[in-house]
């Protein structure tokens, strides 16, 4: 580095980053910008592309479809998040301890995660099979009249969130597992002493030392969360009626059912957009309730 | 580091750490049956999980040899009557899935190896080279990271039919061979490295690509690890870029695409659904089985910050 002439140095930048610029360039900045732009054309993806400003935007103002999806995709975070962040910080204490075969629990515990979207749905699509699904006959032993699951407009949203929390489970609990092991073994000992019993030490150690990790694990759920797309097509494939639509489903309809390609790039800035505000709200928010000890 | 943290000593059985379960000193009586209680507890919620975790799989592979009548049957019966082969060789001869798997490995190995190139180069030259923009550079990478797939899909592909690249091998590793991700981590492992191991061996005559290969990278293979872990599971189970790059035929399919056309063919008979399902995450499994101990530590990793 010392004496190195400027031309030398810029020819090293280059062959380290030139790699890796270009790609990005083709694949994720440039296609930015051509969202953008696409988003302002009606479009068929065959015929010529026509300019028509801002009317796309304008359109999905008023899509009952779209708000349907957007709704549903809120829906599908609500419901996921919860399930998935307590389950996983459930399997993270009971596997948080130095026990013969603890080991092999944590890899079976996160199996799901490494195996792909697609075989998880259809999985848990067979299991949630209304009529001789495993799920419901199960729930028939204890008296429980099972739900048609996916195929029930009420119950289709809620299969998907239980696949999904189910396969996320093992990931949440490493994750979490990480920070709780990071965790002073002093402060157990010192509210032991001030008499603090399982729950108080939970609430008032465990779980405030725990935050950074959580906020780790939520802004990554949120941001894979908005995108929800495989399980739902697989699943539901967004019925039954459109019950369980959601807004990368409309995407990919609108592009390559519909031919309105257009229509469905105004569709991912809009959910490009809604990201980015939630992950800067977040991270504007992590003061208040992340510790970082 | 998360390697000693999440590394079980066998010879130590005392339940330690967390919050339940906390051994306390070894007590006669009425304490140590307490202590033996929590602990047969603690081990039955571990095995109910594990159940819950694994059961599901392990009812996916029964279904997989069961016949078109006892896949129906209710109530269910834990085993299948008769054993039957019959729905791998009716997956098989109605889609070549021996074809997807050597698609799906074949891509995944290729992106994971173009993915550790690009990215730790790029690291490199952000971590360890001064240069002019450095760091508006080093923001734009990060930026990306913000640009899902889902967002760029439409001019993505019809970037790659300009190029006449539908349905094709390059189509779909191309938009997986760069990962801001991975940079980011790399960069924070070559940041961790001190500075006077690259001015050694400058003086000693070396130039940056030397540095790079021969001194630094050899010193952050836990992140080098991290990285493949998560490069390798994102390129196997990516579904919606492989589902619309091949429409157009059977060729470049990979194996969750494979399994969704499989589903659409076969619809309700779940024991050719589940045999198709077993043939598609047997690499995998097998592979995790052998190496879940880093696959673990590495998804640790970057939960430490």
């Amino acid at each position: 580095m010392v004496g190195q002439t400027g031309v030398k140095k810029a020819l090293w930048v280059s062959a380290f980053l030139g790699p890796s610029l270009l790609a990005l360039l083709a694949f994720s900045i440039g296609p930015m910008v051509g969202t953008l732009w696409v988003s302002l054309q009606d479009w068929n993806l065959i015929r010529d592309a026509e300019f028509i400003g801002l009317d796309n935007y304008r359109e999905l103002w008023g899509d009952e479809d779209f708000h349907r999806a957007l709704r549903n995709t809120l829906y599908y975070l609500v419901g996921y998040l919860p399930l998935a962040l307590v389950g996983g910080l459930g399997l993270a204490l009971l596997v948080n301890s130095k026990l013969k075969g603890v080991a092999v629990f944590r890899a079976m515990y996160f199996l799901p995660v490494v195996t792909s979207w697609v075989v998880v749905a259809l999985l848990w699509k067979w299991l949630l099979n209304p009529s001789d699904g495993l799920v419901n006959w199960l729930l028939g032993l204890v008296g429980i009249d099972g739900p048609g699951w996916w195929t029930s407009r009420t119950w289709a949203m809620p299969s998907v969130i239980l696949a999904s929390a189910w396969k996320d489970l093992g990931f949440v609990m490493i994750i979490l597992l990480a920070g709780l092991q990071s965790i002073d073994e002093s402060l157990y000992e010192a509210a032991k002493i001030d008499g603090a019993g399982a729950w108080q030490r939970l609430r008032s150690i465990t779980i405030p030392m725990l935050t950074p990790s959580l906020f780790f694990v939520t802004v990554i759920s949120l941001i894979n969360g908005f995108q929800v797309f495989d399980q739902v097509w697989v699943m539901t494939d967004g019925g039954p009626a459109g019950s369980s639509t959601v807004v990368v489903e409309q995407i990919v309809k609108n592009t390559f059912t519909f031919g309105r390609a257009g229509y469905a790039s105004a569709m991912s800035v809009v959910l490009f957009v809604i990201i980015l505000v939630v992950t800067a709200l977040q991270l504007r928010m992590q003061k208040r309730w992340v510790f970082y000890g | 580091m998360a390697d000693l943290a999440l590394a079980p000593t066998p010879t130590d059985t005392e339940p330690s750490g967390g919050s339940i379960g906390r051994a306390d000193q070894p007590l006669p009586g009425w304490s140590g049956y307490r202590r033996r209680a929590r602990l047969v507890g603690r081990y039955t919620v571990m095995v109910a999980c594990a159940v819950l975790m694994v059961g599901p799989f392990v009812w996916m592979v029964l279904a997989a040899l069961r016949t078109d009548a006892d896949i129906r049957s209710v109530p269910p019966t834990l085993f299948p009557d008769p054993v039957t082969g019959e729905n791998f060789t009716r997956v098989t001869e109605a889609f070549d899935f021996w074809r997807f798997t050597a698609n799906s490995i074949g891509i995944a190995i290729a992106s994971t190896i173009l993915q550790l190139a690009t990215a730790t180069a790029a690291a490199y030259a952000f971590a360890r080279i001064q240069f002019k923009g450095r760091n508006l550079l080093f923001a734009l990478y990060l930026a990306t990271m913000m640009i899902p797939l889902q967002v760029v899909i439409v001019p993505l592909f019809i970037e790659m039919r300009n190029l006449g690249l539908v349905d094709s091998y390059a189509a779909l590793l191309l938009p997986t061979i760069v990962s801001s991700f991975g940079t980011f981590l790399m960069r924070q492992a070559f940041l961790g490295l001190p500075s006077e191991l690259d001015e050694a061996a400058f003086i000693d005559g070396a130039n940056h690509f030397q540095v790079f290969t021969k001194v630094l990278l050899p010193l952050v293979k836990p992140a080098l690890a991290t990285f493949a872990v998560f490069a390798f599971m994102a390129t196997w189970n990516s579904f919606l870029w492989p589902l619309v790059i091949t429409q157009a035929s059977d060729r470049h399919v990979t194996l969750p695409v494979g399994l969704s056309r499989l589903n659409g063919r076969f619809g309700t008979d779940w024991n050719v659904v589940m045999a198709g399902s077993v043939i598609s995450i047997a690499p995998i499994v097998v592979f995790y089985a052998f190496t879940q101990r880093w696959v673990i530590r590495s998804v640790a990793y970057t939960g430490m910050k």
